[in-house]
């Protein structure tokens, strides 16, 4: 018998062809292509498809209300949290860097650029996508799992519209809202730590915060909310939606909502500054 | 014995309208065919019961015909209309003509008892709520259940519970056609018969149509008026409930006596 494996082995290496390898690894790049494209394919139709129930009636206004809750209302408290830490960190951050330049009228300017532009709506939207992208993921693929989204179409109801649109409009809507909040708290934040740990005036920080910010940097902040509660939703939906059976596969499709959509926050943080900035 | 060969015709009587009837259907997933040229037909008002073993392509059939799965091939007639491809609005009819138990349940675990009940009635049909609570309470009590249950959530009920609530929903709205999803898997032998007697009680009382399918041989016998046995995708055998003792066909002898040997062998993986 080893001999026959010996034998076997020999002979299939004497059938090694350089060829062959490079067509079977260019198969392997080939079907991981056609394997990315087709699962784009699959998320476009989803998103297509989630977009257009967000405005076809019917809707369910206990649903969208359930989710404002849900999404808007208990996100505030980590939201809160993120901003305001945030904030007290710039203040200190900055003020070591910016007294080597003696450059520390500066810090509420970078304070409040930085919160309103950036670190507000990215932080908020990491953070929601952590607690509400992996809820959203779970529930909707303990659903698929349990089979009660087959009840529901047996019950003639579309699951896109009963489950998939409130979510999308709730995280779309209230994540500005939570960003706008997050906005005052981070600059208040920063406002804290300047004046009851640098000595900074509170009249002058207060003047020099409002005379830096902009309407475009708060506005583009929210826009990026906007977009991050969509991605957050629809990801955690799709995932969800499409998970696969059992507890695994439902743990899985939780770790591949807050991934993929962290990921892609990050990657739009960076095309809706450029939009509004470059 | 040779599967390609059956007679698809059910025995049943000759004024028998057919309420669903599938031709030639084919479903396969990657490389597995599970379901290969399905021909079945159910008469209308009556219980027919699918019986085989696991993996034998049941739950797709089931899913197939209530559009939750497309057919890659073949025709499904409802009422005399094909369902395969059918438009958002076309299969929106024929879902309001379906009630269904399925294997678990399947309640919705973040609303009460009797807004799981409600829900085909108030979302469904566009009932409203008052008048779809005190239905709902209506079908919990003739499913042998309290009314106080009706304020509990899906997480606070046994099993057994469960499938009496989800034996509920599927009537509230009086469907035409009920399918039932193994009904009593996973029940002691009692609840089982308690689940049978009031399907059999909640089908005959609305005159509708039943689809089952089960490896339940007990349920079965108390359920069905017709039986028809599938194995690898194909209905093999089917015939009144009463001709299941002498069928003469060894797949479906093996499998009511639940023999280990004979013609259907269990690949070991």
């Amino acid at each position: 018998m080893p001999e026959q494996v010996l034998e076997t082995a020999n002979s299939k290496k004497k059938g090694f062809n350089p060829i062959d390898m490079v067509l079977d690894m260019c198969a392997h790049v080939g079907g991981m292509i056609l394997g990315f494209l087709a699962a784009v394919g699959r998320l476009s139709d989803f998103i297509a498809r989630a977009v257009k129930h967000c405005f076809t009636p019917p809707f369910f206004p206990s649903q969208l209300g359930r989710q404002f809750i849900d999404i808007g209302y208990y996100s505030l408290p980590v939201v809160g949290m993120t901003a305001l830490f945030t904030g007290m960190v710039l203040a200190l951050q900055s003020y070591t860097g910016f007294t080597r330049f003696n450059a520390e009228g500066a810090i509420a300017g970078v304070v409040v650029l930085s919160i309103t532009r950036e670190l507000s709506p990215v932080l908020a939207g990491l953070m929601v996508a952590g607690r509400v992208g992996a809820a959203i993921a779970a529930e909707i693929g303990t659903m698929r799992v349990t089979e009660q989204i087959d009840a529901l179409r047996t019950l003639s109801v579309n699951p896109f519209k009963y489950l998939i649109a409130p979510r999308v409009i709730a995280a779309t809507l209230t994540l500005p809202i939570l960003v706008l909040i997050g906005d005052i708290i981070g600059v208040y934040g920063g406002y804290i730590v300047s004046i009851y740990s640098l000595g900074f005036s509170p009249g002058s920080y207060l003047s020099q915060t409002w005379d830096t910010v902009t309407d475009i940097d708060v506005i583009s902040g929210l826009w990026k909310a906007g977009a991050f509660g969509f991605i957050v939703s629809i990801m955690g939906c799709y995932h969800g939606f499409n998970s696969a059976r059992g507890a695994q596969g439902v743990g899985a499709a939780t770790t591949n909502a807050v991934v993929s959509s962290s990921i892609l926050i990050l990657i739009f943080n960076y095309l809706i500054t450029q939009i509004f900035f470059s | 014995m040779s599967t390609e060969a059956i007679d698809t015709s059910l025995p049943a009587n000759a004024n028998d309208q057919t309420k669903i009837e599938m031709k030639g259907v084919c479903k396969q997933f990657g490389s597995n065919k599970v379901l290969n040229d399905l021909d079945l037909s159910v008469p209308a008002g009556k219980s027919l019961v699918v019986i085989g073993g696991s993996g034998t392509g049941k739950s797709v059939m089931l899913k197939s015909i209530l559009g939750l799965i497309e057919p890659d091939k073949g025709s499904i007639l409802i009422d005399g209309q094909e369902s395969v491809r059918a438009d958002a609005k076309k299969r929106n009819a024929f879902m309001h003509k379906f009630g269904m138990l399925f294997q678990g349940a399947a309640l919705f675990d973040s609303l009460k008892i009797w807004e799981n009940v409600a829900f085909g009635l108030i979302h469904g049909q566009g009932m409203n709520k008052k008048q779809a609570k005190e239905i709902a309470i209506e079908k919990i009590i003739a499913v042998g259940l309290r009314e106080q249950v009706a304020d509990l959530f899906p997480a606070e009920l046994s099993g057994g519970m469960q499938k009496r609530v989800g034996l509920a929903r599927a009537v509230a709205t009086k469907p035409e056609i009920i399918f039932f999803d193994e009904p009593t898997t996973g029940l002691d032998p009692i609840m089982a018969d308690v689940i049978n007697h009031l399907i059999v009680e909640q089908v005959q009382g609305l005159g509708a149509t039943a689809l089952s399918i089960t490896h339940d041989m007990g349920s079965v016998r108390k359920i069905a008026d017709y039986v028809a046995m599938i194995h690898e995708g194909k209905i093999i055998w089917k015939g009144a409930v009463d001709d299941l003792d002498h069928s003469g066909n060894p797949y479906v002898e093996q499998f009511i006596h639940g023999r280990a040997d004979g013609p259907i062998t269990r690949r070991i993986v």
